[in-house]
């Protein structure tokens, strides 16, 4: 059985779909990736799988269990953890308290099975810390400071910092080592490596295949193409809402329909050059990137 | 049947005159919350100064009414442009929340600069116009209710045409719509910022003479309601918008007035802020809105400045609370340790804030109402039921935790700005529930003779022993505070003052957490509730306002949000303050104005830093 099961979902924002009748699945352990131009409904998509946002129509299934009617909390608990496109690291917070917190829906404390039992339980453990309480504290920590040391010297030395203080690309790995604190069994990563530089784009690279080595599963969105085309197992396109394109990195690269996307749109020729578009939208970069395969 | 037809068209023009006035402060507020994205809390005090402008060219100066109205308006513009130049404009860049509390910090001085002018006490305000009563159709309309439409119908038109074809109005518009546009596009938009707080304040002013005059008096505490009133106005015909403020007004004029007619005239502004928060809640874009957009949230955040704590070594704590403690014996002054003993108590208040408002990010301004349920119940349990004051002190403070959050819990979905807002009004509330349940609560009475806290049979009578007792407890409640923010739950809160979206999405219930950050604030401010009443002896719906629960929330920024040695270096400083200098004491709520003022201005993250 597949782990994450998408049956024709739709999203429309104020009549526009954004998202439209998307349908694909993905197996534990599998790193399957979704792109498409700006505005192809990709995090919108992000945030229907992990409940932020409702779809319209359609079915998402977790390990079997429908999710579309689940609070936005729920979604954690089932071991379903994210990083944002934009980047949402609690600023006031430390590092190490940033990641501490993905473990939330681990804590004991939030596994009583009513409200009223959950909240009597932190006030307990809060006021008198119990020992138990103690020392699930201390192993989570030593747990968060071993996610931190993957990333090598970036961020352990930073660990009492206050996240507002971090550069964009440490803001990135702490909410990346955040969503690994909940030892997810599917991590969706927005845009890792947004605003990161080729070398800390290749550290990324590296750090993500190692993720995957270990058996992580993994849907990412990602505009870097090279990077896409070294960790994917599958790889789903999407353009204007619609799963256009859908297989192995390979065979996707060479879709005409993916090229086209790429390219500017047909539909949109009436009246206006076909080059005219493409020019406007600027893909060219996007396309270099795509053909030459480097970072 | 006649009679009952009479008395419905009477109260039909009586809430229509009513709901006129109230759409004047409504149109107002819209345009600054429409153009600076703001909710002016000042806006009540520039309609009270238009007031006593107006009284003082009628009573002092015998100035003709027309000229009253072009003095009114032009020196309530200029209040104004004051305003937004001093208080607002150096907060550009600020979380949006800040001008928001420099407003209240305006509002506090200039309420008390009128009542060191003109004395708190009410001014008979002369009435110039006839005093006969118009019988048209069947209804009675005096010649102020037809001045007032007059004038209202004027101000529409001329506002109207204003926004419609000038220039300036157009720069408005532009503004209103796109700031950052309106700005590419070589729109001054501070000059326009400024103008229209001159417009708003102007038609405030307008409204303030015409109140006066409608009701023969002037008051400085008039000024709060007109700020809720309009408000409540604003929300129900759409926040920024202008026609729906001009219909919400006359809507809220007409429940006003049949809402008095059905119940009594003490529920006057019990509907207001019922309406308040209910449209909040239920319809946050307004009555009048045609389909619901997706939620805007153009005021998020809570008043939170980057910045780490200010490192308060732990060896320095105990000797702190040692120095409290042997204080009473080295300096036996009843007078003083009746002002610490204050400071002790609302630091108590102070530390509720700072749970929900700095550890947890929800901006309370509700905090006396938990305060006043707090000295209720207490007084209740032990005049009515015979409790020993120990047992109903902790009964009371859990009343509090369980009834407070009750009520809050409709606001949890809202955010920052609208969640102050909305606590502001609820503390308000309760205050009118206690007025008009008069079977449960003596209603405007009050109760009196309830007897001195007592611990354990220990009577405490003297200076000395409610000092000891209020500080014992503050220490507990920072104890308690402590642990709790310091443990994995202080984190999660943390989290969600930070980031509801990324908390919720790592499995953070978010009501739950409100529940619980509300139900402790609740249960300890309404601990220092119970004491301060059992210390009063008396209490009444007038003892626990809503300028306690400002200045508390005043007190958490001074000391710096979340930050529990803060809260209560706040208290003592913000209660000692004036008495200490004794030339202050009048000018109280000046200084407690002006703190907020230079402290949003000057150190955002308060004096020991945000924790």
């Amino acid at each position: 059985m597949a782990l994450l099961e998408i049956r024709r979902v739709s999203r429309a924002f104020d009549g526009v779909l954004a998202v439209n009748e998307v349908s694909f699945q993905m197996d534990e352990g599998e790193t399957v990736s979704i792109i498409g131009p700006n505005g192809a409904g990709k995090t919108t998509l992000f945030n229907l799988i992990t409940g932020l946002d409702r779809p319209n129509e359609g079915d998402i299934r977790f390990d079997g269990e429908s999710l579309i009617d689940l609070p936005p909390d729920a979604y954690a608990r089932r071991g379903i953890a994210r990083t944002f496109q934009h980047g949402r690291v609690f600023g006031n917070l430390s590092v190490l308290d940033n990641v501490l917190l993905g473990a939330h829906s681990r804590r004991r404390a939030t596994q009583a099975r009513s409200s009223f039992l959950h909240l009597a339980r932190e006030l307990f453990y809060g006021l008198f810390w119990p020992s138990s309480v103690r020392q699930e504290e201390q192993a989570l920590r030593a747990e968060a400071e071993m996610i931190l040391a993957q990333f090598g010297e970036r961020l352990l030395p930073r660990l009492h910092q206050p996240a507002y203080s971090l550069s964009y690309a440490n803001r990135r790995r702490v909410e990346i080592a955040r969503a690994l604190m909940l030892k997810p069994r599917l991590l969706l990563l927005d845009e890792p490596t947004a605003g990161m530089n080729p070398a800390e784009t290749a550290e990324m690279l590296e750090f993500l295949h190692t993720l995957k080595a270990r058996g992580q599963t993994i849907l990412l969105i990602e505009h870097k193409l090279s990077l896409v085309m070294k960790l994917s197992d599958r790889v789903v396109v999407m353009d204007e809402g619609r799963v256009i394109a859908e297989g192995a990195p390979e065979v996707v690269r060479s879709d005409p329909r993916v090229i086209e996307a790429y390219l500017g749109h047909h539909r949109t020729g009436e009246g206006v050059a076909a080059d005219e578009v493409a020019a406007s939208q600027a893909p060219r970069a996007v396309v270099a990137d795509f053909s030459e395969g480097a970072i | 049947m006649e009679s009952f037809l009479r008395t419905f068209s009477d109260q039909t023009i009586n809430g229509l005159v009513i709901g006129n006035i109230y759409a004047f402060i409504a149109v107002g507020l819209a345009l600054i919350f429409g153009v600076g994205n703001l909710i002016n809390f000042a806006h009540g005090s520039v309609f009270m100064v238009g007031a006593y402008v107006g009284w003082v060219c009628m009573t002092w100066w015998n100035l003709p009414l027309a000229v009253a109205f072009v003095v009114v308006a032009l020196v309530c513009a200029l209040v104004g442009m004051a305003i937004e130049r001093f208080a607002l404009y150096p907060l550009r860049g600020a979380p949006p929340i800040a001008p928001l509390l420099a407003t209240i910090g305006v509002s506090f001085m200039i309420d008390q600069a009128v009542q060191l002018l003109f004395s708190r006490n009410p001014h008979a305000f002369p009435n110039p116009l006839i005093e006969h009563r118009f019988q048209v159709g069947g209804v009675t309309v005096g010649a102020i209710d037809l001045l007032i439409a007059g004038v209202g119908v004027v101000a529409a038109l001329t506002l109207y045409a204003f926004l419609r074809f000038t220039r300036w109005g157009w720069a408005l518009r532009a503004t209103a719509q796109d700031r950052e546009a309106a700005l590419q596009m070589g729109v001054n938009v501070n000059a326009v910022n400024r103008m229209t707080f001159a417009i708003a304040a102007a038609l405030g002013g307008i409204a303030g003479l015409l109140v006066g005059m409608y009701f023969n008096t002037v008051y400085p505490t008039m000024s709060f309601q007109a700020t809720f009133k309009g408000f409540a106005a604003v929300v129900l015909g759409g926040l920024g918008n202008v026609p729906g403020a001009v219909l919400g007004g006359l809507l809220l004029g007409l429940i006003e007035s049949y809402g008095v007619a059905i119940f009594g005239a003490t529920y006057r502004n019990l509907f207001a802020f019922v309406i308040l928060i209910a449209v909040l809640v239920w319809r946050p874009d307004g009555l009048f809105s045609l389909k619901p957009r997706v939620a805007q949230e153009p005021l998020t955040g809570t008043f939170i400045a980057k910045g780490r704590p200010v490192p308060t070594p732990k060896w320095l704590i105990a000797p702190l609370i040692g120095v409290a403690f042997v204080l009473p014996i080295l300096v036996p002054n009843p007078y003083l340790l009746q002002i610490l003993t204050n400071a002790w108590l609302l630091g108590m208040v102070a530390l509720s804030v700072t749970l929900v408002t700095g550890t947890a990010g929800q901006t309370s301004l509700g905090q006396a109402g938990f305060m006043a349920i707090g000295a209720y119940a207490s007084a209740l349990l032990v005049l009515r039921l015979g409790w020993p004051f120990e047992l109903s002190m902790m009964a009371a403070a859990s009343i509090s935790a369980v009834l407070g959050t009750l009520l809050v819990f409709p606001a949890f979905r809202l955010r920052a700005a609208y969640i102050a807002i909305a606590t502001l009004a609820i503390g308000e509330i309760v205050n009118q529930i206690i007025l008009n349940w008069e079977g449960l609560t003596k209603g405007a009475m009050g109760i009196a003779g309830l007897p001195p806290p007592s611990f354990l049979g220990w009577q405490m009578i003297r200076p000395h022993e409610i000092y000891y007792f209020s500080l014992a407890l503050l220490c507990l409640a920072a104890l308690t505070q402590w642990r709790l923010v310091r443990s994995p739950l202080g984190r999660t809160w943390r989290s969600l003052r930070e980031d509801e979206i990324a908390a919720q999405a790592f499995g953070v219930n978010l009501n739950r957490y409100k529940t619980l950050a509300f139900g402790v604030a609740a249960w300890i401010a309404g601990l220092s509730g119970a004491v301060t009443g059992h210390m009063y002896t008396y209490i009444s719906h007038e003892t626990f306002t809503n300028t306690t629960s400002i200045l508390a929330l005043t007190m958490v920024i001074l000391g710096g949000m979340g930050n529990l040695l803060g809260a209560i270096v706040g208290a003592v400083t913000l209660t000692a303050l004036p008495e200490v200098f004794r030339g202050l004491a009048d000018y109280r709520y000046l200084v407690y104005g002006l703190t907020l003022l230079l402290v949003i201005r000057f150190r955002p993250q308060g004096l020991l830093g945000t924790d």
